[in-house]
This record gives structure tokens, sequence and C-alpha cells, in this order.
């Protein structure tokens, strides 16, 4: 990727046009990048203005910081069982009460945040790198290859996500790896259709016909020239499917192919513990369920006010 | 016209042999050796290599999706490891049940969420339609689980209004099974509300800006009819669509919704074969929840042909 203009192969009708001053990707790298770092700084502002991105960025926070230390400030210890206490409804010494084993709920909720943190982000960034590498290729390169993966594209979103992840995890076995990969991949789909038709659009505008007159490698293309042009989208993208992945990890768990137990994970103990529902247990599916609820909504806060701010 | 159609068909064909593909591939390839799963580590290698052979999973992979895919057009989906007999001698009264809960939250929705968005579309801006938005959005991004775990706490511990299971016992009437239905139709509903009413209040709004209902406005007509006449009926074409595809992931919800609610359906009947490792059952269901897709997305493209005259009457292409 790091082939520059070789000015005995860019011709030169193309630079007296519309570059007398020679080094075309450099000049035009240069106005760009000080457009978009100031466009940038501008839409920082609008963004932190936000009521919906900031209520959602401190809900993720603390999230976050529950993942990362919540072992250490949870009450209790969140896999420590306990038999003498079993079933007990909410009070002073367990906020959300304890579970069928007597573990306290609140710790196993402060705790649980860890692994779909863990997940989610990875399992969205492979997803797309994943799926730009594959919608630049496709929309740059067109005809069979085009053809090809959108078929098989189209194919694998004939299914719900969640059943086409379901279906993978299932056959492979579940693990950390293995449900970042599934994720990942399965959603690479999808962001490549959305890069594909970014692409799409870019296409026929002159600096790419530029670039094509040059003579630049196709990876060049891609990455260099195509690329930050559609940024945008892509980071739009990104932030929808991290709301989905966080949908998708908590269902696959919930059904029993996601984190393993005893590990604390909503969705797991969800799953568990509905069973206790009807007994009148609410209180140890309640409160894994909210914390779901409140962790996508918050996600879906950020997305919505950052594309709210990026395309005007 | 009929050209668009018969492309359109062949379109979904190649898809339907695809998703088999990836399917087969998922459920036959990726798991490894069949018998080895089916009797478990300690099991005697003849064994595995002798139930290998009986369920021909020692043939050569092409020879394999062949004789799957081709039994499948027959009716043989094939034979359930778990259950020692056909698959599709048990799968459609779950199927049934499924398709049952589904068009319960189908009914719910599809009135519903079209006039949620037309009402937000109608006041535009106002805090009507910023609270229309914003409950529909969010709720549509809660997974069915979590919005039915609350649910069942408020309304069937809670208030003690509705049952907690799905099952209404044998022999009840018609209404009594309806109501254990409502529960596990209303995560479904938020699911769908989402989208539907946003297709619905995007095409509301591009209808009201349109020039033809500034013309039927300043002639004088009064604004229901315009609403009625000019509004509706071009802002509900694109919504079909959407409605159409959201069958699919309607379907695919009933999985979670299902085993939450403990309801027999072809979700639970997929969970269960995946805990079992009785992959010609699942591969047989999910299947089923492709073409179940496939043939929503195929029928929304035939009406929305049909119904629109700009296609319809256009050159096909």
């Amino acid at each position: 990727m790091s082939e520059h203009i070789d000015p005995a192969a860019a011709p030169v009708t193309s630079r007296a046009t519309s570059d007398p001053a020679g080094t075309l990707t450099a000049g035009a790298a240069g106005a760009l990048d000080v457009s978009v770092g100031r466009v940038r700084r501008e839409q920082l502002h609008q963004l932190v203005r936000s009521k919906a991105f900031i209520v959602g960025s401190v809900i993720l926070l603390w999230w976050i910081v529950c993942a990362i230390f919540g072992a250490s400030f949870a009450p209790y210890n969140a896999t420590t069982a306990n038999i003498l206490n079993t079933q007990l409804a909410p009070s002073a010494a367990h906020w959300f009460g304890t579970n069928d084993v007597g573990e306290d709920v609140l710790s196993r909720v402060i705790v649980g945040a860890r692994d779909i943190l863990e997940i989610a982000p990875l399992a969205t960034l492979l997803g797309t790198v994943l799926g730009t590498t594959i919608g630049l290729a496709q929309g740059y390169l067109r005809g069979a290859f085009d053809m090809l993966v959108g078929r098989i594209v189209d194919a694998a979103l004939s299914l719900p996500i969640v059943i086409v992840a379901f279906l993978f995890v299932v056959a492979v076995g579940a693990s950390t790896i293995t449900l970042i990969v599934v994720i990942g991949f399965v959603f690479s789909l999808i962001i490549a259709r959305t890069v594909r038709t970014a692409v799409l659009q870019e296409r026929e505008l002159d600096y790419l016909a530029a670039a094509r007159l040059r003579d630049e490698s196709v990876p060049h293309v891609m990455f260099v020239e195509i690329l930050p042009n559609v940024l945008g989208p892509i980071l739009v993208e990104f932030t929808v499917r991290l709301g989905y992945a966080i949908f998708t990890i908590a269902t696959l768990s919930f059904l029993g192919f996601g984190v393993q137990l005893p590990t604390p994970d909503w969705g797991a103990d969800i799953a568990i513990n509905s069973n206790y529902l009807a007994a009148g247990y609410w209180w140890e599916t309640l409160f894994p369920a909210l914390a779901i609820a409140s962790l996508v909504i918050a996600i879906n806060l950020i997305g919505d006010s950052i594309e709210a701010v990026l395309i005007q | 016209m009929p050209l668009y159609v018969l492309k359109r068909v062949g379109l979904a064909l190649v898809t339907l042999v695809l998703l088999s593909l990836i399917i087969f591939f998922a459920g036959q390839v990726l798991p490894g050796n069949a018998g080895r799963a089916i009797l478990g580590p300690f099991a005697s290698q003849q064994a595995v290599i002798a139930l290998d052979h009986k369920l021909g999973v020692d043939r050569p992979l092409i020879v394999q999706y062949w004789s799957w895919a081709t039994g499948i057009l027959r009716g043989n989906l094939g034979m359930s490891y778990q259950q020692q007999a056909p698959v599709s001698s048990f799968i459609f009264p779950y199927i049934g049940r499924s398709l049952k809960l589904a068009a319960f939250a189908f009914v719910i929705v599809v009135p519903l969420s079209i006039l949620g968005g037309i009402i937000a579309a109608l006041n535009r801006g106002r805090a009507v339609d910023r609270i229309l938005s914003t409950t529909s959005l969010s709720l549509s991004t809660v997974p069915e689980f979590v919005s039915g775990v609350v649910l069942i706490v408020v309304f069937a511990l809670g208030f003690k209004v509705l049952p907690v299971s799905a099952n209404a016992p044998p022999g009840s009437s018609f209404i009594t099974q309806l109501k254990y239905l409502i529960l596990p139709a209303i995560p479904l509903v938020f699911i769908l509300f989402g989208y539907i009413a946003r297709m619905a209040r995007a095409g509301t709004i591009e209808a009201l800006d349109s020039d033809y209902v500034r013309t039927a406005t300043l002639k004088g007509l009064p604004r229901w009819v315009v609403i009625r006449r000019h509004v509706l009926r071009n802002s509900l074409l694109p919504t079909i669509t959407v409605i159409a595809t959201q069958t699919g992931y309607l379907i695919g919800g009933l999985v979670v919704v299902e085993k939450l609610f403990v309801y027999p359906g072809i979700g639970t009947l997929i969970i269960n074969a995946a805990n079992d490792k009785d992959f010609p059952t699942l591969e047989a269901g999910v299947l089923f929840i492709g073409m179940v897709y496939l043939a929503a997305t195929l029928i929304a493209d035939v009406i929305y042909t049909v119904l629109n005259p700009r296609i319809r009457l256009g050159k096909a292409e």
C-alpha cells in the first residue's frame, strides 16, 4: 500500500487538468485531511451537546466500569453459592436478592457485564474490517466477484442473523472465540452490503478516474483512495452493529449457546432463572433483563446521535 | 411484468439453493463426525464407523448433499437422530403452533404500527412524533426475551391478569387459547412495531410533501379526504415491502419467545435438536425458516409490482 505516483507512469493530461502543481495524491489527501479535521471537531462539539449521546455514554461507561473493575466492588463473590440463602427476595443485605443456588444477583449483574462487553466490540470490529474489505472489493471490482458474493450475502441474510449465528455456533461448539468469529463473519456480510453501496456512489467520481489513469494498484485505490471517503457510513454501521452484536450475544446466551455457566452472564442467567418465574421468584430474572435492556438502549442512543451528526 | 416476476422467482430459487448449501455446510460438515457426536467419547471406534455408515455420513460430501437436497424435494426431510423417526413425521404440528403464534402477533402489529407511523407523520416534529419514534425504536432494539421477562413480571406476576406460560390447557376454547398467546406475542410486536411504523411514517411524510397533496389541499378537499385518497395510497406501498421482510424475522424471533414461554413450536424444536446434536431436525427447521422468509420477500416484491402502477405499466427495468 506504499505505492505513490510514479512520475513516469502518471499520464500528463490528467495531471495538467486536475493537478498542475504535481503530486496529485499528496495534495488531494492534504486538502481532504484539513477539511475532514475541521468538520470532525465541529461534529464532536455537536455530539457532546446531544442529550441522547450523554445519557447513552453514561450508561455505557457504567457497564464498562463494571466489566473491568466489577469483581472488586461487587458486594459478594458472584460465583459463591450459598445453599442456606437460596431464592431470597431483594433486601438490604442482597439488593437484587439471591438466585436458586444462593448467589448474589446484584454481584452477578455487575460482573456479568464483562463477557458481553468483551465479545461484542471484538466481533463488531472483526465484522467491520472484514466487511469493509469485502464491500470495497465488491464495489470497486464489480463483475463476477461482486455477483457471486452478492448472492451468498443474500442467501445468508435470508435467515434471521440470530439463526445463522446459532446454526454455526451449534455446529462448531460455543466458546468466546467461536462467538467472536461467527458473529463477526455474519456481520461482515451486512457491512459489506452497506460499504458496497457507498463505494458504488464514489466509483464514478473524478479522483478515482485519476487514480486509474495513474495506474495505481487495486489495493491502493481501495484502501488509500476510496476508504477515507466512505468512513462515515462505516462508522455509523459500526455503532449500529455493536447494538445488534449485544442483542445477538445475549440471545445466543439465553438459548444456551453463548457464554457458558458458571461464568456470570445476563442471557444465560435469564435462561436458568426464568424457570422459577412461575413460582414468583422474579428478581433473579428481571434484573439481568433490565441490564441487557439498558446496555442495548444506551448503545442505540449513542449510535443514533452519531448518525444524526454525521449524516446532515 | 410477467418477465419480472419470473426473473424474481428464478433469483429466489438460486438463493434457496445457496441457503441449503450454507445449512448443509453448517449442519453436516462443521460438526465433524456425526457418529462420534451421537455416541459420545467413550463409544468404540467400530460402533462409530458402523453408525456413520448407517447414517450415510461416510459418503463423499457431494453425494450426501445431493441425497439430502433431492430428498427434501420429495418430501423426505431426513431421519431424526434423536427420535429415530422421519423428521417429516413430527415437524408439522410444531410448525403449525409457531404459525399460530406468528399470525396472532402479525394481526396485532400490522394495523397498530401503520396507525402509529401515520399518527407520527401527521404530527411531525411534535411531542407525539418524538415519543412514538423514540419508544418504538428503543423497543425494537431490546431482545425479545428481555421484554418478555419484563412483561411476565408486570402482567403475569404483578397484576396477575395473564398466564405465565403460553400453553392453554388442552381442549380450551379459541378465546382462552388467544389469551395464553397475548404475552408471547407482545415481544414480537415490539420488535416489528418500530420497523413498520418507521417505514409508514417516512412514506406518509414523503407523500405529505408531494405536489399532488398540495394540489389536493389547495383545491379545497377536506383534510381527511386528502389523507385517505392521496396520502395513504402512496405512503403504504413501501410499508408493504417492510412488512413482508419482517415476517421472516418474526419467525426467527419465535425461537427466543418460544423458549421463554415454553411453547412447543418450531423454535423449541430447533433448540432441542441443537442440544441433542440432532442435525437433520435442526437443518429441516432452519431451512423452513429460510423458506418462509424467501417466500415472504418474493410475495412482497410481486405485490409491490402489482400495486404500483409506475412499475406495472412502465417498462420492466
